[in-house]
This record gives C-alpha cells, structure tokens and sequence, in this order.
C-alpha cells in the first residue's frame, strides 16, 4: 500500500475528544495543518498534547470526533496512515543496546526498504554521526540520541512526522541542533506536527501555532496572528542584555554538530 | 498487512537476540541459579535424601530443568517492559509493520535464551555425574516438552511485561514459578510430604512434567504422565497467551 496525495489539509482533525475514565483530556479539539507546513501545539504539562499526537499515530483512539492524516482515518484507515506517518516519542525511542547504524538499518527492514545499510550510512552522515554510529547508542549524549531519533523517523521518507516535545531535556546547542534538523525536514516538504511547552520553540519553527488549553484550542493561527490578539506594542527603549543562553554558546564555542 | 509478518518478526527477533548476545549475563544468571542449586541438591542434601537408589542427580534434574526456565522468562517480562518504557514499543507499533510480530520476537527469543540456558544446565549436569542411556528419540521428546513449558511460561510473562508499573513488578510474577517445583516431586518424592501438601504436589503441572522428563532420561515407560503433561503445558500456553493478546489489544487500541 502506499500513501497516495490527498487534497486539503494534510491532517484535518474535528470535534476529538478523548477520557481517561474521569479525567476529560480532550474536550473537543478541530485543527487542520497544510501539506508541507510546520504546525506547533503549544501547551502546558497535561494540556493534552500527547494525547492527540498518539490519536494522530493510532496509538490511541478517540472517544469522538474524526481524524485524518494524509487523506485517511485514522479509526477506520489505520494501516494506511501507520504507511504514512512516523511518530518520534516524547523519550528518544532508540534502542540502546544496538549501535547507530543498527538502530537506522532495523527501521528501514521494518519499512520494508531495500538496502537497509546504505540508507542507514546515509542517514549517519547526513546528521553527522558517521563517526559515531558503529558505537553502542547507551554511548550517546541526549542530542546525539535525539538526532538519531528523528534520523529514525525520516526512513521511507513518510510525509508527515509527529514530534512529541522534541526538545524537552536537552541543553541548549542540543536544542539548536533539533530546531535545525526540523527546518531542513520543513524545506524538503515534509509536513511536521510538533507540540512543544516551549514558547520560543514554537516562535523558531512553526508556520502556525495552535494553543491547547484544558482540552481545547484557545488559538489557532500565524505567529504574527496571534500577536495582533494583545493590545498593539508599546515602544519603549530596553537596554539589550545578553540572554544566558547567549553567554553559554558563545562561552561553549559552536553549535555543537558533535555535542 | 500479515504479508509482512514473517519478515518483521525476523527482524525484530535479530534484534532482541542481539541483547542477548550483547549482555550475555542474562543467559549466565539464568543459569548459575539452577546450577548452584544443583551442587547445593546433589552434594549438600543429596546424601540424605532417598530416592531409591537412583543417582540423586539424575532424579533432580528435571526439575532443576523446569527451574531453569523459570527463572529464563523473567528475563522476557524485563525485555518487554523496557521496551515499553523506552517508548520502542510504541514507535514499533506506530510503524507499518505486522503489529503482533513485536510480541512473537520477545516470544521467540525467549525460546532461544532459554534453550541456550538448559543446555548449559545439561553439560554442568553431565560434569555432576548425570546418565541417560535414553535415545535421540527420548531426548528430542524431552525437548518438546521444555519447549512447550517454555512457550507456555513465556506467554506468562508477556502479562507482566505489558502490564507492571515498575521493574520489580515486572519480573516478581517468575518467583512464585520458580518456588513450584520445590512442591513437587522434583526433589523428594511426593510419598514423604504431608496429606495435604503431598495431595497439592501431585496434582499440580510441575509433578507430571518432571515425572514425564524422568522417565524419558531413565528409559521407563511414560504411562499417563507424557499427556497429563502436555495437557498441562497446552492449557497453560491457551489461557497465557489469550490473557496475554487481551492485555496486549488493550495497550495498542
């Protein structure tokens, strides 16, 4: 089976809702996201972000409402959308006792892709861990495990790619480094769905941000969009001090390709 | 998306199996328990223990069999459970792939480690003095029938694996299991235990298992024993892995 086009919103979800017993997580959440488009969910602890990412990537299903992923159901579609999409995990979801390249090379056998080594040497050097990638993954620092996390995600080229907080955890040129391997997926024409609890995150990356607040989307648009919602900005002179962050990478040197 | 199944489960077995061959403690301690348990049995009590003029260790090692694989799957509910943790499990399942070829690979590698382990068990045996004049046939039915307990014991602890909160409860459930043929006649002969104990001990799965491995080593007819056996273990593996799939269903819906 493969993942045909669809016209329209490349991920379309209506009215979901979804319990766990009491607790009403999703109360009722509607969003679309456009082929090719970075689109963040933005949220606080518990808001419901996972819930709707592992509805998204059939791990889950919803007590109301439809979702659709690249032109399937999720419900009713399953298969075609598990064809369709890859799920990078709130925890790098890499095999720790298995090398870099072993870790690449089992999920191109899973997505049942010819020449499995060749795509995993690929892959190692285009997130420059050639050098590391015939050591044991335990080895990694948790940049280096997220890189190889979302390199895992991209095999079979799948046009949508679900990343669960991506960078909760990581220091800052890990982070960097993250935000840069999502741009590139973005220009290659990959629709990303992430959802973050990071304002400046979602600020770096998305072309639309979407709030989820209690179960539901408080606000939905562009970043400039949801700047216009507050009164318009005031001009005042603050004397620009660098940030911390500033001082750590300038102290810290690069941006941290072999953190 | 069965077609896939058989090339999934190859490639997610590979894996599983190279942990094992990665962290071969867990092949090693699965069998230092049995076999410190056998020296402990056969030159430590053994002297004291009448069996009527059988070796003692031919008379205990299929028990110290059954031990072994006991204490093997818990390794199973530990791999399992990991995975969950780890969030493979989900990754894995959020892929197309045949889904339940992720259970069959720690299924099946559970077979593997445990049949290495008893090997070992059965060369340490051998250096202890144990005999068998048995032929290939008995063997290989000795065979058959650990690797029925083994299957039957395994789908045991995918319940565990799937299900537990935490490490230790992950792997709790294989104590019990490996306490059960201490109530059997895998070490002394139920005849010496207490009415009720001895009526507990002979009719539970672990008494008509070794009774059958014993008679298959010693060359004597198996008698009603060899099907009480394979009743126990097909029973077993029935209920086991149909808890199992419901508890598996629950995970992935």
């Amino acid at each position: 089976m493969t993942a045909t086009k669809a016209r329209g919103p490349v991920i379309h979800v209506q009215g979901l809702e979804k319990s766990y017993k009491e607790l009403r997580v999703l109360r009722g959440v509607d969003f679309d996201v456009a082929r090719g488009s970075i689109f963040a969910l933005l949220g606080s602890n518990g808001a419901g972000k996972t819930t709707v990412v592992k509805i998204l990537s059939t791990l889950l299903k919803a007590d109301a409402g439809t979702a659709g992923v690249n032109g399937f159901d999720v419900a009713t579609q399953a298969a075609a959308v598990r064809e369709s999409i890859s799920l990078t995990g709130q925890f790098a979801a890499v095999d720790e006792i298995l090398s870099g390249r072993e870790n690449l090379a089992l999920i191109a056998r899973l997505r049942h892709l010819k020449n499995p080594g060749k795509i995993a040497d690929d892959l190692l050097a285009r997130f420059s861990l050639t050098d590391a990638g015939a050591r044991k993954v335990s080895t990694y620092s948790g940049g280096m495990r997220r890189r190889l996390d979302i390199a895992m995600s991209l095999i079979g080229n799948p046009p949508v790619i679900f990343l669960d907080e991506p960078t909760t955890g990581l220091d800052p040129q890990a982070r960097i480094e993250v935000w840069q391997a999502v741009k590139e997926l973005a220009a290659q024409g990959t629709t990303v769905l992430l959802t973050t609890q990071y304002l400046d995150e979602a600020e770096q990356l998305a072309d639309r941000i979407a709030i989820l607040h209690e179960g539901r989307i408080l606000v939905n648009g562009t970043l400039a969009e949801l700047k216009q919602l507050l009164p318009p900005a005031k001009v005042e002179y603050v004397e620009k001090q660098p940030t911390l962050e500033d001082v750590f990478l300038t102290l810290v040197g690069d941006n941290g390709k072999n953190a | 998306m069965t077609k896939h199944f058989f090339g999934d489960t190859t490639a997610l077995l590979g894996r599983s199996l190279r942990h094992i061959t990665r962290s071969p403690d867990t092949i090693i301690t699965t069998a230092v328990m049995p076999i410190a348990m056998m020296l402990m049995f056969v030159y430590v009590f053994g002297g004291a223990i009448n069996v009527g003029g059988a070796s003692y260790v031919n008379y205990m090692l299929p028990g110290i069999l059954l031990i072994t694989i006991a204490s093997g799957i818990a390794y199973t509910a530990f791999r399992l459970f990991m995975d969950m943790k780890t969030g493979i499990f989900e990754r894995f399942q959020s892929m197309p792939i045949a889904r339940s070829s992720v259970l069959w690979a720690h299924v099946l590698t559970s077979l593997v480690a445990n049949l290495v382990s008893l090997v070992v068990v059965v060369l340490v045996a051998l250096l202890m003095g144990f005999r068998s004049g048995a032929e290939l046939a008995a063997w290989l039915s000795v065979a058959g029938i650990l690797i029925l307990f083994t299957l039957a014991l395994t789908w045991i602890a995918v319940i565990p694996g799937l299900t537990a909160k935490t490490m230790e409860g992950a792997s709790a459930f294989s104590y019990p299991l490996i306490f059960l043929p201490f109530l059997s006649s895998a070490f002394v002969p139920t005849a010496t235990m207490p009415g009720p104990l001895r009526a507990f001990a002979e009719h539970q799965p672990v008494t008509s298992i070794v009774n059958a491995i014993r008679a298959l080593f010693t060359e004597q007819p198996v008698g009603t024993d060899l099907w009480i056996a394979l009743a126990w273990c097909v029973g077993i593996l029935i209920v086991a892995y149909v808890f199992a799939m419901t508890a598996y269903r629950r995970k992935i819906s």
